[in-house]
Formats: structure tokens, C-alpha cells, sequence
């Protein structure tokens, strides 16, 4: 008893404001040391200083583009994703349960994991021509893999006994993979995914900076394009800085809620 | 108190009537170590009576271990074969449930209750509410009623492996398989807990096959205790246990435990590894 109640306190309220002060304060000094060495370097054209960032970044959403770019980003994005994430669970489920399924992803991942996504795009304007299922398929491509290894290497480092007393209870086949391989290599899928979450988003900008998906619909690749073009610096700033943010909210809000609602309570992860 | 003893003998009269609940029959094992043949067990032929408990005892690497991994369907034996019931064992079923030594038999993501009612779901196919119910019945019979509802990585280990012996129990396996149960306990925990599984077992009358290194507790737990011979595995002498001797701190308990003490080690340098 006295052992749950150790184990709870540290992840409650105690630590995780501490954890939060300090994340703010290494965030605010990197504003401060931008601020300070875009007024130092006074030219707005190479580096924006925090205030004009943040005035573009005021303008871009009250007129309503910056969110259109961000909502066209994030639709293809999660297309992108969902599918990735589609294929890396049949592959390594496949794997978990047949040799040659094994041998297969083996095979695939050494091959695939190391070609970067942009290089796949002109074969993929080939195919699919200029548009969403371009950039999608490579999304794909650049979340499957990692993902894909991710989760084989978690179903391998199963453990053993745990196998056993599954299979003891009558489970095989795709019940095996759902209910006992998953959760039991969550940790390592988790991070697959976070790996593939970050994968995604750094395609899926490569590639609108290579051509948009369409000027119309274009995403927030599209956008810093487009306003380093125009010299609008400060929009391509704001452009970088909803990335970001992006990045922080998925980071600090789903990733950080999933992982304490799963392994941490499980005890896979220390919190 | 006598009463046990009768059951058991007319349990083996009986045997040679009806067929016995498991036959080994000439069971060898095989496994590759690198690129070598290792023969873990050799030839071993058992059978077993319903309500029996059949101790297998010998010192680490004389294959007791693989031996019940075989009786579980998890590793195919070389040559001879094993049959339950008259029909023979393919592979793993909950008809013969294993609790396994390893703190990690329980799956880490559910909590007390939900892991013993999981198995009962998968194995005997209850539904939800009554597995449940079941479950929190046996969670109560091994004294964790007031941790149903943690998860395991919080629990000491003697009270993992009393889930994993709650989980098997419950699904009223008709062969249960306890592969040294208590070997990573504390000794004051194992003997406790040797004490609350020989209870359990006796309400039951379940049959079952443990796996133990323990002379003390081969004698506790058993109704009959096999001993084996190391390198590669094989029987060596056969023990019935009365209820005298079942009794710790007996008389009977220390000439029985002496008996077997030289049996096993038999002036063989080897056998105590």
C-alpha cells in the first residue's frame, strides 16, 4: 500500500509545476537572446525581431490566412499520419506473426527507412501528379517505416513468460498482436509515433516548399514560401513559429497525456 | 487427517482401471545450445492421477523445468509423447495452466481484478460481469482483496504470484503446472505461501505438477515427489508423501527430507551445481 502511494505522489502535483517553471524559463530565454540579437543586428530583412514575429503572427491569423494554411497543413497531415500509421501496424503485425512477414520487413525497412520521403516526390508528382495524394504518399512513406520498426523491435522485446501465459489463455493470431503485443510494447510504439509525428510534419513542410499542393490550398509550407519570396520575413518567422507551436501543443498536451495514461500508470515508464 | 492417504491410494487402484488423467510416455527433449544438441530430459515416462500433486525435485539444469514446458505443449519433445486425458498435447491450452516463476506473467497495462478476469474471459469464454465476479472471488481467496483494483508493478512480488495463482486456479484448469512458483521469494514469503497453496489445492483437489529445487518444499506441497538426476534429466526414484510428513517440523518431515537429500546429491560432485 505504502509502496502506490510513493509511486503516485511524484507524478501528481509536486513535480510537474516545478517541471513546467523551468520549461518556461529556458523558452523565455531564448526570446530574450532572438530579441536581443535581432536589435543588435538590426536588419529585419535577415532576422525579425520578437515583436514584428509576433505582429505578422497577430495579422496572419486575424486575417484568416495563416489559419486556412494551417488547417490545409494539418489536413494532409493527418491523412498522411493515419495512413503511415496503418501500414506500420499490418507490416509489424505480419511480422509478429510469421517468419517470413519478419524476413519481409526486415528487408523493407533497410531498404526504405534511410531513402528520405522528399526524395520519393518526383516519382510521386509521376504518379499522382501535383495535388494532396502526392504529398500523402510520401507522408506515408516517411511514417510507416520508423513506425514500422518501432513496433517490431517493442513486439520483440516482449517478454518471454509474458508470451507464454498468453498463448496459455488461448490467444493467437491478430488477438495476440491487439491485445497482448501492443500494449505490452507501448512504450517503444509510443515513441514510434512521436518519431513518426516529427518524420511527418518535416516532409510534409519539404514538400510544400517544393511546390505547394496548390497556390489555393497551399499549407503552411506554402506560406514561408511564398513570403520569403515577397521578403515578408516576419510572415515567414510566423510561418516557423506556428510550426512550432504545433509542436509544443501535440508534444506537451496528447503525447504527455497518452504516456501518463498508459505507461506510466503501467509502470513500463518511469514519469 | 488419514483420510487424504486413502484417497490417494485408491486413486492408483482406480488407475489401473481407468486410464490416468496424464501419460508421459518416454518423453525425450532437445534443444540447440549454439550449434550443439543439448538432451534435457531423457526417456522419462509419468503418469498421473486425478487429484494427485506430483512434485518433480532435482538440482538446476536436471530439465524438471523443460519437462513442464513439454506437459504445457510449449516445446515439442524430440521423441515419445505426452497425453491428457487420452488425447495428446499439441501445444498450449487452459486446460493445463501454467504459473511460471517470472514476476512479468502478468500483463502490466491491467490491474488485479482485470488481469484474472482476462484470463478467465479468453480461456473459459465467460462473460464480462460474471468474470469478473469469479475474479474478485479468487482475488479474495488469495487475500488481495484490497488490491483488485492496482496494477501489478505496484504489488510485491509474493502478491504477483499470487494473482498468476488466482488466474490459473480460477479458470479451473484440469492440469495445473506450477514451474518453481516461490524460487524469487523471500523465505519467510515462500513458505507462507507454500502453506496457502497446499490450502488451496486441498479445497480444489486440484491436479497439479510443481516444478522445485526446495526438498522442504517438494515435501510440503506434494503428494508424490519425483526426483531427477541432472545432465540430461532423468528419474531417479519416486516418493509417496504421507500427511505425517507433510507436517513441518515432524519427525517424519525431517527423515523424509534426509531420504530424499541422498538421493539426490548420492555421493555425485556434479549434483550440486
Amino acid at each position: 500500500m505504502s509502496e502506490q502511494t510513493l509511486a503516485a505522489a511524484p507524478a501528481g502535483t509536486g513535480l510537474l509545476p516545478r517541471l513546467a517553471w523551468r520549461r518556461l524559463a529556458v523558452f523565455t530565454g531564448l526570446l530574450g537572446l532572438w530579441q536581443a540579437y535581432a536589435l543588435w543586428l538590426g536588419n529585419p530583412l535577415l532576422l525579425p525581431t520578437v515583436d514584428t514575429t509576433f505582429a505578422a503572427l497577430w495579422s496572419g491569423f486575424a486575417s484568416g490566412e495563416l489559419v486556412d494554411r494551417t488547417l490545409a497543413s494539418l489536413r494532409v497531415l493527418l491523412v498522411g499520419y493515419a495512413g503511415g500509421v496503418a501500414v506500420a501496424a499490418l507490416l509489424a503485425s505480419f511480422a509478429a506473426l510469421s517468419r517470413w512477414g519478419d524476413d519481409a520487413l526486415g528487408v523493407l525497412t533497410s531498404m526504405f527507412n534511410p531513402l528520405p520521403a522528399v526524395a520519393l516526390l518526383p516519382i510521386a508528382l509521376l504518379w499522382f501528379g501535383i495535388g494532396m495524394p502526392s504529398i500523402v504518399f510520401v507522408i506515408i512513406h516517411s511514417v510507416a517505416w520508423p513506425l514500422a520498426v518501432a513496433g517490431h523491435t517493442g513486439f520483440r522485446s516482449v517478454a518471454p513468460t509474458l508470451r507464454m501465459a498468453a498463448r496459455n489463455m488461448g490467444l493467437s493470431g491478430p488477438r495476440f498482436v491487439v491485445e497482448i503485443l501492443v500494449p505490452a510494447a507501448f512504450p517503444q510504439i509510443l515513441s514510434g509515433l512521436r518519431i513518426g509525428w516529427a518524420f511527418a510534419w518535416r516532409t510534409l513542410i519539404a514538400a510544400e516548399l517544393v511546390f505547394g499542393t496548390s497556390s489555393q490550398s497551399g499549407g503552411l509550407g506554402w506560406f514561408i514560401y511564398i513570403n520569403r519570396a515577397q521578403l515578408e520575413t516576419p510572415s515567414v518567422f510566423a510561418g516557423l513559429a506556428v510550426i512550432i507551436l504545433i509542436g509544443l501543443l501535440v508534444e506537451g498536451l496528447l503525447f504527455r497525456s497518452v504516456s501518463r495514461l498508459t505507461v506510466q500508470r503501467w509502470g513500463q515508464e518511469q514519469s | 487427517m488419514s483420510g487424504l492417504v486413502l484417497e490417494f491410494d485408491s486413486g492408483l487402484a482406480a488407475a489401473k482401471a481407468v486410464p490416468p488423467l496424464l501419460s508421459v510416455t518416454a518423453v525425450t527433449v532437445r534443444y540447440r545450445s549454439g550449434s550443439r544438441d543439448v538432451t534435457a530430459v531423457s526417456d522419462v515416462s509419468l503418469d498421473l492421477a486425478a487429484g494427485e500433486r506430483l512434485v518433480l525435485l532435482g538440482p538446476s539444469g536436471c530439465g524438471k523445468s523443460t519437462l513442464l514446458r513439454a506437459i504445457g505443449g510449449f516445446i515439442r519433445p524430440a521423441t515419445g509423447h505426452i497425453e491428457l486425458k487420452g488425447e495428446a498435447v499439441l501445444g498450449p491450452s487452459p486446460e493445463r495452466m501454467t504459473v511460471f516463476q517470472e514476476f512479468d506473467q502478468l500483463l502490466p497495462w491491467k490491474t488485479v481484478e482485470e488481469n484474472v478476469a482476462y484470463g478467465l474471459r479468453r480461456a473459459r469464454g465467460l462473460p464480462r460481469a460474471e468474470a469478473r465476479e469469479v475474479a474478485r472471488n479468487w482475488i479474495g481467496r488469495v487475500g488481495l482483496a484490497d488490491f483488485a483494483h492496482a496494477h501489478p508493478h505496484t504489488l510485491s512480488g509474493g502478491m504477483k504470484q499470487r494473482v498468476a495463482i488466482a488466474r490459473a486456479f480460477a479458470i479451473k484448469p484440469r492440469l495445473l503446472l506450477l514451474d518453481e512458483p516461490f524460487a524469487a521469494l523471500d523465505a519467510l514469503t515462500r513458505r507462507r505461501m507454500q502453506d496457502e497453496l497446499l490450502a488451496l489445492c486441498e479445497d480444489t483437489q486440484v491436479t497439479a505438477i510443481f516444478v522445485t529445487h526446495g526438498i522442504d518444499e517438494a515435501i510440503r506441497v506434494g503428494t508424490r515427489i519425483l526426483t531427477f538426476s541432472p545432465h540430461p534429466g532423468r528419474i531417479i526414484a519416486s516418493h509417496k508423501v504421507s500427511d505425517d510428513e507433510r507436517r513441518r517440523g515432524s519427525r517424519a518431515f525431517a527423515g523424509l527430507e534426509a531420504r530424499l537429500q541422498e538421493k539426490l546429491f548420492d555421493g555425485r560432485d556434479n549434483a550440486d551445481v
